[in-house]
């Protein structure tokens, strides 16, 4: 499969430091890529700059071939989705207000009902339909999490009627979830790579990571020390060297944690 | 799926009745606010009267009588302003929150009313001294422009100063802002120290605010800076909803997010200038009117701006009428009275606040 997002010896510069140093990564279609690694890695930042967020000092993204950093935004916005990793609102919307954001000016030949069922369908997919009517700023971290993929699906859902290869981005998207949620979350976020989507997270959960990646990217100091199958980048001397933990083999269980079936629908449906 | 069909279809249609209610409620109370406004004062005219020489005039028959006069060439313009006012200062307050992403944002708290004041002063002051000798008095139009030109410097200032490296930090603008209108207001003692006994009173009436100066020249002259800065401001409300999740989600979202911002500093220089030249500073309206506009009707600038517009307009009109009425034949300067009940009111927002959200 081709490469969707093609990054360039991309470099960035913050705070007098390299957070990110000639990176080199291509990502394909239909693959679930984690970037792991410890705190201020630069993994965030590596995710700012493929998402067109920031612009690197040196080297080059390319998005389907085309230059990111000359594709205007509304047209960005159609092949690529961000979850951020939190979000404050200062104005009472409401949770289903929250999600049509998503879906609202992205898509070519939807009307305004056909909005809103994907604001809703994508509520009910992140398992927060129930939240429609509430006030986002009432909402724990969590809900609010979810409600936030509600809003990335509902983009990607809209932006479809116009761009079908497309990315998006999860910056730490469970940091503040239960476990089901979690791994529903995930799940779902396979399911879209399934689907041909290029998925590119920030995950801190090893262990998850291990179970849905397709890819894994093991970054430190603003370079990308080990790229590929997961049990091929989470050896005991690797994340020695990265963590500075010791680690007994084999470092990680034999089988991740994963959602039943039966499960995984429910949580899917709501 | 049917479930969620239905919920849908029920949904949509109580979010647009409660829409169409809102607006309808607004117009009838803005009619209503309006009539009264040209009826009450020192002359007490009927509402019938009322009709009857509005719609005379209008079908292009001389009125005469001492009402017929009062009505069209003393309420009437002074109504229209007091319209075009508070409607351009509520809704640049809705679009300065939202720009800022802070329900305490005001165009009168960060110095911009000030700066357009400052700039209205520097005409009046140094515009007659200049000017007098060839032309005579200052024409009333230099005074929109000069404000406009006020207004614009001192958002344009604010924005410089808390933006670096392409992003703008609310809490620096807000800061500045204070120290803008401090420096406003320290140009505002320095041109009564130098204005002669006529200038002082102008400025005055600057400082205060009041709508008591209305003619029909300055309704022409205004209306032109007012009436399509409302018109456009709306088209600015999909940006202003995602600019509340973070310029960043704004720009994953497709947004323009640094035409949206400059637009938005455009508009509202425009409509507080064109306010502040007309009526001087007039505060707290841009702030009490969205803010209870949220209550009710949530927090989605589509609907949030326009009916601002439409608010803010009632309100001014009829704290004009009270200022007027109250202590008959006087008048108080209606900035007195919109202080009075706004400063209270936010601080109640604050107080409020520290009980849910951090500021």
């Amino acid at each position: 499969m081709s490469a969707l997002l093609d990054a360039k010896g991309i470099s960035y510069r913050g705070g007098g430091r390299l957070l990110v140093d000639a990176v080199d990564l291509s990502i394909a279609g239909g693959s679930f890529t984690i970037v792991i690694g410890p705190n201020g890695a630069g993994k965030s930042t590596l995710l700012r700059l493929l998402s067109g967020e920031l612009t690197p000092a040196a080297g080059e993204v390319r998005l389907h071939g085309e230059l990111l950093r000359s594709i205007p935004p509304w047209r960005l916005a159609h092949s690529r989705a961000v979850m951020p990793q939190a979000s404050d609102l200062s104005f009472p919307f409401t949770v289903f207000e929250v999600a049509s954001l998503g879906a609202e000016g992205i898509g070519r030949g939807l009307s305004r009902s056909d909005r809103q069922r994907i604001a809703l369908d994508a509520l009910a997919l992140a398992d927060v339909a129930h939240l429609a009517r509430r006030n986002y700023q009432t909402l724990s971290g969590g809900e609010r999490q979810r409600v936030h993929f509600a809003r990335v699906l509902a983009q990607l859902q809209a932006g479809r009627t116009v761009e079908t290869r497309q990315v998006l981005f999860l910056d730490e998207p469970i940091a503040s979830l239960d476990l089901k949620h979690q791994l529903a979350l995930l799940e779902t976020a396979k399911s879209l790579a399934r689907d041909g989507l290029a998925v590119v997270a920030v995950l801190h959960d090893l262990q998850l990571a291990a179970g849905m990646a397709d890819d894994l990217v093991l970054m430190q100091g603003g370079l990308v020390v080990a790229r590929g199958r997961p049990e091929a980048v989470l050896t005991p001397a690797l994340l020695a060297g990265v963590f500075g933990v010791d680690l007994i083999p084999p470092a990680l269980p034999p089988s991740p944690w994963m959602l039943a079936p039966d499960r995984s629908r429910a949580a899917g449906a709501g | 799926m049917t479930v969620l069909a239905l919920e849908q279809d029920d949904r949509r249609s109580a979010i647009t009745d409660r829409r169409m209610i809102l607006f309808a409620a607004l117009a009838v109370l803005l009619v209503l606010v309006s009539i009264l406004g040209l009826g009450l004062g020192a002359t007490g005219v009927p509402a019938s009267r009322v009709f009857a020489v509005i719609a005379d005039a209008l079908t292009g028959h001389v009125t005469t009588g001492g009402d017929a006069l009062i009505i069209l060439q003393v309420r009437l313009p002074r109504l229209l302003l007091g319209l075009l006012i508070g409607a351009a200062l509520a809704s640049s307050g809705a679009l300065m929150q939202g720009l800022f992403r802070n329900p305490l944002a005001d165009p009168g708290l960060i110095g911009v009313s000030a700066g357009a004041a400052l700039a209205a002063a520097a005409t009046i002051v140094l515009g007659d001294r200049l000017l007098a000798p060839s032309i005579g008095a200052m024409p009333f139009s230099a005074l929109p422009v000069g404000a406009f030109a006020g207004g614009l410097i001192t958002m344009f200032g604010l924005y410089l100063i808390a933006t670096r490296g392409g992003r703008t930090s609310i809490a620096t603008m807000l800061l500045a802002g204070v120290a803008f209108d401090a420096l406003a207001g320290a140009g505002m003692g320095l041109f009564s120290y130098l204005s002669d006994d006529r200038q002082l009173r102008d400025l005055t009436f600057w400082t205060l605010g009041s709508l008591s100066g209305a003619t029909w020249t300055k309704v022409v002259a205004i209306t032109p800076f007012v009436l399509p800065t409302l018109l456009t401001m709306p088209f600015l409300a999909r940006g202003l909803n995602a600019l509340s999740l973070g310029e960043a989600e704004a720009f994953h979202l497709g947004i323009p997010v640094q035409r949206v911002k400059a637009a938005a500093i455009l508009l509202v220089a425009v409509a507080v200038g064109a306010s502040v030249a007309a009526a001087g500073m007039i505060g707290f309206v841009g702030i009490v009117v969205p803010h209870v506009l949220r209550l009710i009707a949530g927090a989605n600038h589509k609907v949030l701006l326009p009916a601002s517009a439409l608010l803010g307009a009632a309100l001014l009109v009829s704290a004009d009428t009270v200022a007027r009425t109250i202590a008959a034949p006087a008048e108080l300067p209606i900035g007195i009275l919109t202080a009075a009940i706004g400063a209270p009111f936010f601080l109640w927002l604050l107080l409020r606040r520290q009980g849910g959200l951090a500021l």
